[in-house]
């Protein structure tokens, strides 16, 4: 039968190491303080780390995308050139040199952009998609509260709609009242669900580490 | 220590209690009565279609960094992430997790491995599965799309911090055709994920996932931990206001 010995360590330490980093929040110690500052700076230094990890993946799976032959293999072959020629222009202008600058200006910028565009159209197609697949109460106060808002944002061709611009409009009202009290209820749910989480994981429950 | 750090250890310290209590007391419960969630329920339902008709699943896992405050959704997707990758072990197409962030992404990997270990499947683990899709949000989502489109996944499961962009994935999904299940801790993508997902979990539910996959008797302790501390809250809100009503605070 095969021990494996890591998962325990592993368990260990990142247990212990949650809890010091924890207690160093609340308990002002000089000792635990400067324990949780340097497990934050090793934390920090990890990530960076992690990053080119992750990069290394990224190029593997459109390489392997590239090399198999595989649907969309171009879109891949188009990945790895545009990281090879942003890497030599980056390494040889730096970050925030001139080539670099220019690719972020003219090539990222746009790209993201024109993505954000298509996030508008796919919004308004979700809502009407929506009340096609749930005719709920729920749905349509969900709608008519996205067409207030909107409406509301700024006068329409220049008029004011009673009722619905200004300050005690029915936009203004909605995300004064209704909107504020929503989100703070569920920013609590989800501020009670993270303690929970980071919980289990310190108790060693949950191993995201794979231990 | 300030009044506001003894009230925040007190109430994690309160927590914790309560979290071991219930898992002293719940492993003499049989059968806990959970809330029926029509998105969890449509889990083990696709899971068994996917596996059966060889379709392909995949676990979107946000891009909150583990460094981070964001990183509790990612962490219920990697439980989520665990228990799927066993249950779809003898799945003839792997199952596909992607994240936008370097940390999650190994971890995601992580927890592949060890899922498929554990199942004695390790023969099915990929260092591809477990994808980095992008670093920034557009490029995470335009990274992920193709495995929507092109793998084909029948499943899409998104759990994690999301933005906005959570708008075009699920877009994706919902167009080529699959289920889409989806969960944030961000207000802007819950709004998204109500109005676009087929399966959306507002608010805390996406932290009860683990309880729901049957992660383990922790899960369920928690969970019962979060009803007390939000009745408890609630009792204190209204508190507040009345005693706020009435001048004496």
């Amino acid at each position: 039968m095969k021990f494996n010995l890591r998962a325990p360590i592993s368990t260990v330490v990142a247990m212990a190491v949650g809890l010091i980093v924890l207690a160093g929040y609340f308990i002002q110690l000089p000792l635990l303080t400067s324990l949780r500052r340097i497990f934050l700076q090793w934390g920090v230094i990890l990530a960076a780390s992690a990053l080119v990890v992750g990069v290394v993946n990224l190029l593997s799976v459109h390489w392997r995308k590239v090399s198999t032959q595989q649907k969309g293999g171009v879109y891949s072959a188009v990945l790895l050139v545009s990281f090879a020629i942003t890497l030599v222009v980056a390494g040889y202008s730096g970050p925030t040199g001139g080539g670099t600058m220019w690719i972020f200006r003219y090539v990222q910028i746009p790209i993201e952009s024109s993505l954000m565009a298509i996030l508008a159209v796919a919004l308004a197609y979700a809502i009407a998609r929506l009340l096609r697949r749930r005719t709920d109460a729920f749905s349509i106060v969900f709608a008519i509260t996205v067409l207030a808002a909107l409406l509301g944002l700024a006068p329409i061709l220049g008029v004011e709609i009673p009722g619905l611009h200004g300050p005690d409009g029915l936009r203004d009202l909605l995300a004064r009242i209704p909107a504020l009290a929503g989100a703070r209820g569920i920013l609590l749910g989800v501020a009670l669900g993270a303690i929970a989480t980071a919980l289990r994981v310190l108790m060693g429950a949950d191993r995201p580490y794979g231990g | 220590m300030g009044g506001s750090t003894t009230l925040g250890l007190a109430f994690v310290l309160l927590f914790f209690v309560l979290m071991v209590a219930f898992m002293v007391t719940g492993r003499r419960e049989s059968g806990r009565h959970l809330r029926e969630i029509r998105a969890f329920q449509c889990i083990g339902r696709s899971i068994g279609l996917a596996v059966e008709s060889g379709k392909r699943l995949h676990v979107s896992l946000g891009r909150g960094s583990v460094a981070s405050s964001t990183s509790a959704p990612g962490l219920v997707g990697l439980s989520v992430l665990e228990r799927i990758a066993r249950a779809t072990s003898m799945s003839d197409r792997p199952l596909i997790a992607t994240s936008g962030d370097s940390g999650l992404a190994i971890l995601s990997q992580d927890a592949l491995k060890s899922a498929y270990r554990e199942v004695g499947a390790l023969d099915q683990y990929l260092a591809t599965s477990g994808r980095l899709s992008g670093l920034t949000p557009f490029s995470y989502a335009a990274g992920a799309l193709p495995v929507m489109y092109d793998e084909e996944s029948s499943l899409n499961i998104f759990l994690g911090n999301f933005g906005a962009e959570a708008a075009l994935m699920i877009d994706a999904s919902e167009r080529g055709g699959g289920i889409t299940l989806a969960g944030s801790d961000s207000l802007p993508a819950q709004a998204v994920i109500y109005a676009a997902a087929h399966e959306p979990l507002i608010g805390e539910e996406m932290f009860a996932a683990g309880a729901y996959v049957q992660a383990g008797p922790a899960h369920l302790a928690s969970l019962r931990a979060q009803d007390v501390l939000r009745w408890a809250l609630v009792g204190g809100i209204l508190a507040g206001a009345a005693l706020k009503l009435l001048g004496v605070i």
